[in-house]
């Protein structure tokens, strides 16, 4: 399947692009993450603190175990502080 | 009921008015407002805040808050406004305003909307000064602040999306 993953705040300084198109087999956000962290070493560098990451699929916030059929678009980014 | 998210700078005080008059010609008996201002650095030295956010997704968060908002407490009307971009130190970052037949309404909504605003609208905030760049952290105690709202919404069977 073909995914839409874009970056934000310092996920995306860390990674060095805003977003970008994955073609994968990963069945769940955590395995795309287990898969994009054998790529380089700044994909394993930026998501090496997964406590401090954040998931949205299609837009809606969601967990890393969530599936990823029929998903289009991930995001992954620091916890937010708006406000 | 509105949402707004814009680089440019807006006038809270003529909003505030705006808002005002349009709730008191519905009927509403009570207006609460508030607004985020860019602070300085402990030390001082700020020179700009960034504010990065997810186009798309933050409308989609803020219009689910206030439409939660709206569920659970009488509202005659709501509007949140939040910049994203450069901003300087003394300029106003975001606001809420909250109008309601009665004050506990527009206050508790008020409440609630900055609560889930904080944590659950993806905007994050960059910090320019002295020693550099740096991304603010998210406090824990902004994410304590949605707990309060737990009960109500373990009452009614859900609360706002999030995970």
């Amino acid at each position: 399947m073909t995914l839409q993953v874009l970056y934000f705040a310092w996920l995306r300084e860390r990674i060095g692009l805003p977003r970008e198109e994955i073609e994968t087999r990963a069945q769940t956000v955590a395995e795309l993450v287990a898969e994009l962290r054998t790529r380089e070493p700044r994909y394993d560098a930026a998501f090496a603190d997964m406590a401090a990451v954040r998931v949205a699929l299609d837009q809606e916030l969601a967990g890393m175990d969530a599936p990823l059929a029929g998903v289009r678009e991930v995001a992954f980014f620091p916890p937010m502080t708006g406000g | 009921m509105s949402v707004r998210v814009q680089r440019e700078a807006f006038d809270y005080g003529r909003e505030c008015a705006g808002f005002e008059r349009a709730a008191a010609a519905s009927g509403a008996g009570a207006v609460v407002t508030f607004c985020g201002i860019v602070r300085d650095l402990p030390g001082g030295g700020l020179r700009h805040m960034e504010i990065e956010h997810y186009p798309g997704m933050t409308e989609r968060a803020l219009g689910a808050i206030e439409a939660e908002a709206r569920q659970r407490w009488a509202l005659d009307a709501a509007l949140i406004v939040h910049r994203y971009g450069s901003l300087a130190p003394g300029e106003t970052i975001m606001m809420v305003a909250t109008a309601a037949p009665h004050r506990a309404d527009a206050f508790d909504a008020a409440a609630f909307l900055m609560d889930y605003l904080k944590s659950r609208a993806p905007f994050w905030k960059k910090e320019t000064g002295p020693e550099g760049a740096a991304w603010v952290a998210a406090r824990t105690e902004d994410e304590a602040a949605l707990e309060r709202w737990s009960d109500a919404a373990a009452r009614r069977g859900d609360g706002p999306g999030g995970a």
